[in-house]
C-alpha cells in the first residue's frame, strides 16, 4: 500500500460483456437444478449428480467471471491459495465421512 | 419493583463467592483509578488519537502486546488457584463447579486470549521492519483486527462477574456445552467471545500472508526472505484455512443453542462425535498456528546471538511450510478413543508421527547453527536454549501419545496434560518471551536489565520442570484431567504438592518480569545504536524506536541477512549502498471506525448471550452502519513530505 501511489493501480477487470454472461451462466445453472427437483424431472442418484455437477460448475463460473482467476499475473497465488484450500475442503470432507462412519448414532 | 430488581440483578451479577466479590472489587477499583488518571492528566484525547484510533502497525503490535500479558496474569491466576486446590487431598478450597470454570477459562484464556495476541503483537511488530515495508498491507483492518480481538475478550472475560463463566472445558464438547446440560449464559459468552475474536484472528491471517507476499522491499526474494517471516508466512496460511472451521463449527454449536437445532444434541439425528471432529480440525492446526513463530523466533535468536548464519535455510522453509500442510492431517489423534476403529487410528497415528520429522530436523538445524558459533548468552538467547531440551521432551512424550493403542491408557490423563504444557509453555510461550527481549530494544527504545531478567528465566525454566514432570508421574498413576479433588488413599499427595510449588515458582518467574520491565523503564537504558544485539535482518538498520514511516528510503535486499552482509561490506572499507532519493511517503490515516464497530459487535454480542433482542440488534446495525461508513469514506491517507522525513531522520541521529 504505501510503496504505490494513491488508488491508481487497480488493473481492470472484466468488461460488461464477460459479466452479463458470467451472470447469465449464474442464473441458468441456478435454474437447471431447481426445474429438475421442483418437477420431479429426475429423482435419486441422477438427480444428486445434477445437483452436484450444477453446483460445481456454478463454482467455476464465479471463480473465472468474478474472481477474475484467468487473468492474474504471474506468480500465481490466488490460483495455488485455491488448490490449497480445495485440498483442505477435500480432506474436511472425505475425512469427516470416514472418521463418522464408525460413530453413527442409531 | 425493587425486589425485581434485587432478582434480576442477583440472576445478572455472579454472586456468592467471596473470591468473585474481591474480584469484583478490584475490578471496580482499577476502572475508577484509569478514568480518574486519564480525566487528571487530561489525556483522553491522547488516547484517542495517538492509541484508540491508531493503524500504525507498531502501536498496534505494542497493544496485543498489553492486553496478552493482562490476559496471561488471568490465565496464570487461573492455573496458581487450581494448583492451590489440588496441593492437598480433599481440599475444600474451591467447589467442584468453581473448578470447571477456572480450568475451562484457564485453557481458553491461555489459547486463545494470550498466545494468539501475543504472536499477532510480534507479527505487528516485527513483520514490516523485516521486510522493509512501511506498514501491513491493510491497516484499516489490522486496527479492526485488534478491536475484534479485545473486545471479544472482554465479552469472554465479562462472564466471570457477570452471569457466569462458561464451565464445559475449552473446547466445549457437546452434549456438555448443548442447552440441555449448560442452561446458563456462560456457553454463550464462549461462543460469542471466541466468533468476534475469531473473525479478527482470521483477517489478521489475511493481511499477513497479502503483506509477505506482495510488500518485501525491492531484491528480497522468496527465498531471502528472513526465517521469521517464513514462519509467520506458513502460519498465516495455517490460519486461513482453520478459522474458518472453528467459526462454523461454534455457529452450528450456536444455532443448536439458539434455536433448538440438533447438530450435536444426543437425540433429534444429532451426533456430538461430529463436533469433536469438526472442532479438531481447527484445533490441531491451531497448535501448530501459535508454534509456527516460535520456531521462527528462535531461529533468528540463534543466528544472531551465534553470529552465525543459520544453518540449513532451505531445509528449514521446508520443514515450516510442510508442518503447517500438515497439521491438516492429524486431527483425529485427539480422540482416538472415540472410537472410529483401527483403520481411522493407524491412518492418523502415522501421519503425527510423520509430523514429528520436520519438527525434529528444525532441532538439528538450531543445534547445527550453534555449533562452534561464539554465543553470547543474553536473555533471549537463555530462553532459546531452555526452550530446546525443553520442546524435545515434550515431542518424545506427543509421540508416544501418537501411539494409537498406548493412547487409550494416556488419554486424557494427567500425562496428557504435562505433554501439552510442555510443547505449549516450553514450546510457544517460552518463544514468544524470548522474542519480546529479542525485539524489546526495537519496539521501546530501550533495553530490559539482564539481571532480573535471567532471573525470571531460572524461576521460569525451574519452576516448570518441577510443576510438570510430576504431572507425567501423576497421569501413568491414573491421575485423570479435570478432577478437583483427590482423596488421601490415591497415593497422589506428594507428586501434586512438588507440581503445585512449581506452579507457583512459575508465578514468581511472572512477577519478575514485571519486575524486569518497571525497572528498566525508571533506569532507562536508551539504545541509541538501533542495532544492540549485533542483528542481521533489516529492523536493525534503522533507529529504535523505528520512525512512523520505519524506512526513510526503501532499503535494497539482495542478499539473506542483508543487514549483516552490508555491516560486513562497511568493516572491510567497502562504500555505504547508493540510496535512492528521499520521496514523499504515502501513509494511511488514522481511523476511529474499527474501535467503535468492535464495540457494536460487543454489543450485540452481548445481547445475543443474554437473548436480549432489544440490544443485539441494534448492536448488528451499528456494525452494518460502520462498514458502510467506511466504504464511502476516501479520505484515507495522506504523504509525509520530504522536509518532515529529514527531520526526524535527524533527530534520530542519521544522516541522509
Amino acid at each position: 500500500m504505501a510503496q504505490q501511489p494513491a488508488h491508481d493501480s487497480h488493473e481492470a477487470h472484466g468488461s460488461l460483456k464477460s459479466y452479463v454472461i458470467g451472470f447469465v451462466m449464474s442464473l441458468v445453472l441456478t435454474a437447471i437444478p431447481l426445474i429438475v427437483v421442483l418437477n420431479d424431472i429426475l429423482d435419486g442418484t441422477a438427480a444428486k449428480v445434477v445437483l452436484l455437477g450444477s453446483a460445481i460448475l456454478q463454482f467455476v463460473v464465479q471463480l473465472v467471471y468474478f474472481m477474475h482467476l484467468k487473468e492474474e499475473g504471474k506468480p500465481r497465488y490466488n490460483l495455488m491459495v485455491l488448490i490449497l484450500g480445495l485440498i483442505i475442503v477435500l480432506t474436511i470432507v472425505a475425512g469427516s465421512i470416514w472418521i463418522m462412519t464408525y460413530n453413527k448414532v442409531a | 419493583m425493587l425486589d425485581k430488581i434485587k432478582e434480576f440483578a442477583s440472576e445478572f451479577f455472579v454472586t456468592g463467592d467471596p473470591l468473585i466479590y474481591g474480584a469484583d472489587v478490584s475490578i471496580g477499583l482499577t476502572l475508577i483509578a484509569v478514568v480518574t488518571a486519564l480525566t487528571y492528566f487530561k489525556k483522553w484525547t491522547w488516547l484517542w488519537r495517538d492509541w484508540l484510533t491508531t493503524v500504525d502497525h507498531k502501536k498496534i503490535g505494542i497493544m496485543y502486546v498489553i492486553a496478552s500479558l493482562l490476559m496471561l496474569f488471568r490465565g496464570g491466576v487461573d492455573a496458581l488457584l487450581m494448583r492451590t486446590q489440588l496441593a492437598i487431598p480433599d481440599a475444600e478450597f474451591l467447589s467442584p463447579e468453581h473448578y470447571n470454570q477456572i480450568f475451562t477459562t484457564h485453557g481458553v484464556i491461555m489459547i486463545l486470549f494470550m498466545a494468539m495476541p501475543l504472536m499477532f503483537g510480534l507479527f505487528n511488530l516485527v513483520i514490516p521492519l523485516q521486510i522493509g515495508a512501511r506498514d501491513v498491507a491493510f491497516p484499516f483492518l489490522n486496527s479492526l483486527s485488534f478491536w475484534l480481538f479485545f473486545f471479544g475478550a472482554m465479552l469472554f472475560n465479562v462472564s466471570f462477574v457477570i452471569g457466569g463463566s462458561p464451565d464445559a472445558g475449552w473446547l466445549a464438547y457437546p452434549p456438555l456445552s448443548e442447552m440441555s446440560h449448560s442452561p446458563g449464559v456462560g456457553q454463550d459468552f464462549y461462543i460469542w467471545g471466541i466468533q468476534i475474536s475469531g473473525i479478527g484472528s482470521l483477517m489478521t491471517g489475511i493481511n499477513f500472508v497479502v503483506t509477505i507476499l506482495k510488500m518485501r522491499t525491492p531484491g528480497m526474494k522468496l527465498m531471502k526472505m528472513p526465517m521469521f517471516t517464513w514462519s509467520v508466512l506458513s502460519s498465516s496460511l495455517t490460519i486461513l484455512l482453520a478459522f474458518p472451521i472453528l467459526t462454523v463449527t461454534l455457529a452450528l454449536l450456536f444455532i443448536d443453542r439458539y434455536f433448538g437445532a440438533h447438530f450435536f444434541t444426543l437425540d433429534g439425528g444429532g451426533n456430538p462425535m461430529m463436533y469433536i471432529n469438526l472442532i479438531w480440525m481447527w484445533g490441531h492446526p491451531e497448535v501448530y498456528i501459535i508454534v509456527l513463530p516460535a520456531f521462527g523466533i528462535f531461529s533468528e535468536i540463534v543466528a544472531t546471538f551465534s553470529k552465525k548464519r543459520l544453518f540449513g535455510y532451505k531445509s528449514m522453509v521446508f520443514a515450516l511450510m510442510s508442518i503447517s500442510l500438515f497439521s491438516f492431517f492429524t486431527w483425529a489423534h485427539h480422540f482416538f478413543t472415540m472410537g472410529s476403529g483401527a483403520n481411522v487410528n493407524i491412518f492418523f497415528a502415522i501421519t503425527t508421527m510423520i509430523i514429528a520429522i520436520p519438527t525434529g530436523v528444525k532441532v538439528f538445524n538450531w543445534l547445527f547453527t550453534m555449533f562452534r558459533g561464539r554465543i553470547s548468552f543474553k536473555t533471549p538467547m537463555l530462553w532459546t536454549i531452555g526452550f530446546i531440551p525443553c520442546f524435545i521432551v515434550g515431542g518424545m512424550t506427543g509421540v508416544l501419545l501418537s501411539v494409537a493403542p498406548a493412547d487409550f491408557q494416556f488419554h486424557n490423563s494427567y500425562f496428557l496434560i504435562a505433554h501439552f504444557h510442555q510443547v505449549i509453555i516450553g514450546g510457544v510461550a517460552f518463544g514468544f518471551f524470548a522474542g519480546l527481549y529479542y525485539w524489546w530494544p526495537k519496539v521501546f527504545g530501550f533495553k530490559l536489565n539482564e539481571k532480573i531478567g535471567k532471573w525470571a528465566f531460572w524461576t521460569w525454566n525451574i519452576g516448570f520442570y518441577v510443576c510438570f514432570m510430576p504431572q507425567y508421574v501423576l497421569g501413568l498413576m491414573g491421575m485423570t484431567r479435570r478432577v478437583s479433588s483427590y482423596g488421601w488413599d490415591k497415593g497422589w499427595y506428594e507428586l501434586n504438592l512438588t507440581s503445585t510449588i512449581g506452579g507457583f515458582l512459575m508465578g514468581i518467574g511472572f512477577l519478575f518480569q514485571v519486575w524486569q520491565i518497571l525497572h528498566s523503564i525508571k533506569f532507562m537504558e536508551k539504545d541509541t545504536t538501533g542495532d544492540p544485539w549485533g542483528g542481521r535482518t533489516l529492523e536493525w538498520s534503522i533507529p529504535s524506536p523505528a520512525p512512523v514511516y520505519n524506512f526513510a528510503t526503501l532499503p535494497q535486499a539482495d542478499e539473506k541477512d542483508p543487514w549483516w552482509e552490508e555491516k560486513r561490506r562497511l568493516a572491510e572499507g567497502g562504500a555505504p549502498k547508493p540510496q535512492s532519493k528521499l520521496e514523499p511517503i504515502h501513509m494511511p490515516k488514522n481511523s476511529g471506525v474499527p474501535f467503535i464497530m468492535s464495540a457494536f459487535w460487543f454489543v450485540a454480542g452481548f445481547g445475543l448471550v443474554f437473548d436480549w433482542l432489544w440490544m443485539a440488534i441494534p448492536g448488528l446495525i451499528g456494525v452494518g452502519a460502520c462498514m458502510l461508513y467506511h466504504s464511502f469514506n476516501y479520505n484515507t491517507d495522506y504523504y509525509i513530505p520530504v522536509d518532515e522525513i529529514k527531520r526526524t531522520e535527524a533527530a534520530a541521529r542519521r544522516v541522509i
